[in-house]
């Protein structure tokens, strides 16, 4: 495809067509105060051998998650990704292709989108799952929207284990769609009153397990308590692996899940792209947002996929879509769904089991280190602990002695003084004996 | 013994007594194409004529129909959720979406008969 650039009198004509007399007037949004003035403080050319000097110091002033005993979870979790994972996603028939709109010519696409949402919906053990969603957060915020368009309901609840940057997402959304959010408050650890916050207003109940402190809740009463009040209870989940070892939302009589699906064949990515996993019974499947493959014959009776149910969205129904997204978080998808793959049934349940037993050694072990409390009491991979000084500083101190040790309280809830001593730690399979020794010599030291 | 009248938006109303049964015209199924699914009012549901009472989706589009008539829906047609085909097979009969109490006959005044909607037809297309 040749390049055609623009020259000077295009670009007159242009202005000129749209009324503008130059580019920077396009701009006159941005407050004066904000704006860029003068380039950019780069050299104005470099050799590559300086640019890559350059480039590796400033990396060097990061410890990265793999180099150190790495304990940090709270929504993103370092799991080992196999690096077959990520050969076949670099396949360029993966990694460059667009959108499956056009089924004739995205068979392969398609049919992975088929088995991905395969695979969700049978981790969360739910009837019918999208082809996922951007990330969890945004996934949450519109289970809550599908809920109110289903129950014709105004309210919401979050119970208090939502992780705080979800519950931000929900809020942010729901304010303009005019709908009034309750967010509940417990203790970290503590299992609150979830069921008896339900009432014949409530759309729905929004609850995460295991929550941002790590705690599992038992979903079903609240399921019963939800639907005998006319309302829908939406399990959230940020560790997918937990499905390994856990119980599913769906067997605990949830009507949506979702979460966040990052730990399976995806990387921390400083925070994103990550995946949105998104499922619910089939009798709401109209209402469900996001795009959805379906199973289908061609002319000839051959088995064939293609994009379907297209009138909940955007393109099709507009102000009346279940959503306006109109994509999906697509290679991130398949890197889930080869790793899924690579894992199997077994597999999961064997890294579950390994990221339990790694959380239970160390829970043990940093529990018995005098002035340390542990508030959380059935957890999968994550815990929280509540410690004799407030936890971010020892964060700090812990990672001078190359120890990650994971996320404090305070990051997460700012304004909460009731927390700022708690301290939430997260392990996976990637952990070592090593590791944990490391973290419970290195957390005695900074607290003597 | 009923007749048919139709509104301009090719929905039909046939009316018994005080009760109104409104569907969607042959001709309108033919243009929307195989139908797949009929999104229905709830049953009790007060309707001003020309509110949104319903989404017939085909292959190809959505599209809402709007009330001809103002009244109280008294009963939807809970045959289309498992056989949305009826509204091509049967668009004046069996495919009806949905009846109501009539509040007002005087709206049917303004509606088309069978011969001058199937002259709307023609001349609009």
């Amino acid at each position: 495809m040749r390049y055609l650039p623009l020259d000077d009198g295009d670009r007159a004509a242009m202005l000129g067509k749209i009324g503008v007399s130059s580019i920077d007037d396009l701009f006159a949004s941005i407050p004066a105060d904000k704006r860029l003035k003068g380039d950019l403080a780069l050299p104005s050319h470099a050799s590559e051998l300086d640019v890559e000097r350059q480039m590796n110091a400033l990396a060097a002033k990061n410890v990265n998650a793999g180099s150190v005993p790495f304990f940090c979870g709270a929504g993103a979790y370092r799991h080992h990704v196999p690096a077959s994972v990520d050969h076949l996603i670099q396949r360029s028939e993966f990694l460059t292709s667009y959108t499956p709109y056009q089924p004739e010519v995205s068979q392969g696409t398609l049919q992975m989108l088929f088995e991905f949402q395969t695979q969700v919906a049978a981790l969360t053990g739910m009837d019918v799952a999208n082809a996922s969603m951007y990330d969890g957060s945004t996934g949450t915020a519109e289970a809550v929207l599908m809920a109110h368009r289903l129950t014709k309901r105004g309210k919401a609840v979050l119970a208090h284990g939502l992780h705080p940057h979800y519950r931000e997402v929900v809020k942010n959304l729901s304010e303009y769609a005019g709908h009034e959010l309750e967010c509940l408050e417990a203790a970290p650890g503590d299992l609150g009153d979830i069921a008896g916050s339900i009432d014949n207003d409530t759309a729905c109940v929004v609850v995460q397990s295991p929550d941002v402190y790590g705690q599992l809740h038992d979903l079903t009463p609240i399921a019963e308590a939800a639907h005998a009040a006319g309302a829908l209870l939406i399990a959230v989940f940020t560790e997918v692996v937990s499905l390994g070892a856990v119980k599913s939302p769906g067997e605990m009589g949830a009507d949506i899940v979702v979460g966040e699906g990052q730990s399976i064949g995806n990387g921390l990515n400083f925070g994103g792209p990550y995946v949105g996993l998104f499922a619910c019974r089939q009798k709401f499947l109209r209402q469900m947002p996001g795009r959805v493959c379906g199973e289908t014959v061609d002319a000839a009776g051959a088995r064939g996929f293609v994009l379907t149910l297209s009138t909940r969205e955007q393109h099709i129904r507009r102000e009346k879509a279940t959503s306006n997204i109109c994509t999906n978080s697509g290679l991130c998808a398949l890197a889930f769904s080869i790793h899924m793959s690579l894992l199997g049934e077994t597999g999961l349940r064997r890294v579950a089991a390994h990221c339990h037993a790694n959380a239970l050694a160390l829970a043990n072990k940093l529990s018995s280190i005098s002035g340390v409390e542990l508030v959380t009491q059935n957890f999968f991979n994550e815990f929280t602990l509540k410690l004799p000084k407030p936890a971010a500083a020892i964060v700090e101190a812990l990672a001078a002695k190359d120890v990650l040790g994971g996320v404090p309280l305070s990051r997460l809830e700012p304004g909460r003084d009731d927390l700022a001593n708690h301290l939430v730690i997260a392990t996976t399979e990637t952990n070592t004996e090593a590791d944990l020794v490391a973290f419970e010599a290195a957390l005695k030291e900074v607290l003597s | 013994m009923s007749t048919l009248k139709f509104t301009n938006e090719h929905e039909y109303v046939s009316v018994d007594g005080d009760v109104a049964t409104i569907g969607i015209s042959n001709f309108a199924q033919e243009q929307l194409g195989d139908v797949v699914f009929v999104e229905l009012p709830e049953v009790g549901r007060e309707i001003e004529q020309g509110d949104e009472v319903a989404v017939v989706e085909s292959v190809k589009a959505a599209s809402e129909i709007f009330s001809p008539v103002t009244g109280t829906i008294t009963e939807i047609n809970d045959t289309l959720e498992g056989a949305p085909s009826t509204v091509n097979d049967a668009a004046e009969g069996d495919g009806w979406f949905y009846k109501l109490k009539l509040n007002d006959a005087a709206e049917l005044e303004g509606l088309m008969d069978q011969e001058a909607y199937d002259k709307f037809v023609e001349e609009s297309d």
